[in-house]
């Protein structure tokens, strides 16, 4: 029985490859930005796949649940293989760059811009950014906002380049509560903060692509709560809160998540969620915020490290 | 597992519909119509009303040959052209089916749609579409872009290009697209009854938590 269902289907992790850091010295900056966008596209991150490769032996032999996580994995191995796109909808494409004392932020929104444009020639990103109102693609994924660039200077001596490439799928079903909430019987402490939790991913469905990972953000703003949210899906599945009781809580609202039996796809199953990943923020005293961003299970992130001398590391 | 029910759109008979059931797996081969939020909204404006606009006929025809008794295919897929300036597809995995909602029903009845490909369902007007008039949705892998566009054999152009690549119509033709039927056209729909036992699920897991 064992044995039947590690030989079913692709099993990705037999291709180390897939899971080693991309290294090398790029001709330029832009083309190490293109680089990291084809391998946020192609690859995804070895420790989701790992995941994704474990819950399969979770799911029920002959199960719809176990069938769609065995096209999944068979799908990332496909899309690795052939340089396209894991997923058609490439997405918001943020990036998170810390850039070090002296380099022009201009020029870096400059090339990351040129970067976005050339990975859409190449088909390594869909056409995906469209005028609000009248609906015309820009076709080259620039536009009013697009791509989605947040800077941050920092002491080091290198430039660091996250991306993430987040689906409309799953981030149509990110949502916000203020607390209380009373049709959920949720107060102003982590109890309620769980309450709303479990409510979102229950309000999900497989409609954000389950099996996903759920970033959370307790407090802030509107905006920065949200933001926060976003930000924890950058973390890797195996990280949990430094805080120990939200490190409690992620495991706690992870495992009543898989509870709830939406599945795969929400055909039904042991695995709605791979990870929850929380975190906290001050507030003020009248705004008690709990924001959620889901990650469908094509948790596209890759870092960029890019040192003087042109040399780089992407995983 | 069940046995692999095949059908060859267009020219899919209201009988064939009928007899799949909720669970059943579909083998696609045939050529099949893509179309998402604009294309769904392009038919609203323009074609749900007594007189279809002189300018929009010509489409209108192109549409209803692969529509009626044919597949809708909820995607924006990637697609590349070659040297010879053919297009071709890269990445095709199903978009989110429930913006639909509004239209679909419309759609079903208008051009006798007998299924739709997605991910994550449709609702209950839908539904009761399928019911009606003989249709079924089908659920493809959301995600599975590569997966999916291994299906298609080739790209026969497209309908209203200047709605951009994910929104135009393409003319698909596929080979062994797999999918599972989860809303048949007997009111029985998975997604309903996941939504139900989940909705049960966390009613006593929220009430759990103090």
């Amino acid at each position: 029985m064992e044995e039947q269902k590690n030989s079913s289907l692709a099993e990705p992790w037999h291709r180390k490859e897939m899971f080693e850091p991309l290294h090398g010295k790029a001709e330029s900056r832009i083309d190490a930005i293109l680089l990291l966008i084809r391998e946020a596209s192609t690859n995804l991150p070895g420790d989701v796949i790992s995941s994704l490769s474990v819950q399969k032996t979770k799911e029920s032999d002959g199960s719809q649940a176990q069938r769609a996580l065995g096209i999944i994995l068979e799908n990332i191995e496909m899309a690795y293989d052939a340089k396209t796109p894991i997923c058609q909808d490439t997405g918001t494409n943020i990036f998170h760059v810390h850039y070090p004392i002296g380099t022009s932020t201009i020029t870096l929104r400059n090339e990351i811009t040129q970067a976005v444009r050339r990975a859409t020639e190449l088909g390594y990103l869909r056409p995906n950014s469209v005028d609000s109102i009248t609906g015309k693609n820009s076709g080259d994924n620039t536009g009013i906002g697009l791509p989605s660039l947040y800077f941050h200077e920092w002491e080091n001596e290198h430039l660091e380049i996250k991306l993430m490439l987040k689906g409309g799928g799953c981030e149509n079903v990110g949502t916000q509560y203020a607390l209380p909430d009373s049709r959920l019987g949720a107060g102003r402490d982590l109890a309620g903060v769980k309450k709303v939790v479990l409510d979102a991913v229950l309000q999900a469905q497989g409609k954000g692509c389950s099996p996903g990972i759920l970033g959370v953000g307790i407090g802030g703003d509107r905006v920065s709560g949200a933001l926060l949210a976003k930000e924890q899906l950058f973390r890797k599945l195996e990280d949990q809160s430094p805080d120990p009781m939200l490190a409690e809580a992620e495991a706690e609202m992870l495992e009543k998540s898989n509870q709830l039996g939406i599945g795969p796809m929400g055909f039904g199953g042991a695995t709605t969620l791979l990870s929850v990943k929380m975190a906290k923020m001050h507030r003020i005293p009248a705004s008690y915020f709990v924001s959620t961003s889901y990650m469908c299970w094509a948790s596209r992130r890759k870092t960029l490290v890019f040192n003087n001398d042109n040399t780089y590391i992407i995983e | 597992m069940k046995q692999t029910i095949t059908i060859n759109p267009p020219g899919i008979t209201e009988e064939q519909i009928r007899s799949l059931k909720r669970g059943d797996m579909v083998s696609i081969s045939g050529i099949i119509l893509t179309g998402r939020d604009t294309a769904h909204k392009y038919i609203k404006d323009n074609f749900l009303h007594e007189e279809i606009p002189e300018a929009e006929r010509e489409t209108y025809e192109g549409l209803k040959k692969f529509l009626q008794g044919g597949i809708l295919f909820h995607v924006g897929p990637v697609v590349l052209h070659d040297s010879n300036g053919q297009p071709y597809i890269t990445a095709a995995g199903p978009t989110t089916s429930i913006r639909e909602e509004p239209y679909e029903y419309d759609v079903i009845k208008h051009f006798g749609v007998r299924a739709v490909i997605g991910k994550g369902g449709m609702g209950e007007k839908t539904l009761s579409a399928c019911k009606e008039f003989g249709a079924v949705y089908l659920h493809a892998i959301g995600g599975a872009a590569a997966y999916t566009a291994k299906s298609i054999r080739k790209v026969h152009g497209n309908f209203k290009p200047e709605f951009g690549t994910p929104e135009a119509f393409w003319i698909l033709e596929i080979e062994n697209l797999e999918c599972v039927v989860t809303m048949d056209a007997h009111g029985e729909s998975l997604h309903a009854d996941i939504l139900q036992s989940s909705n049960n699920a966390a009613k006593e897991l929220i009430g759990g938590i103090h």
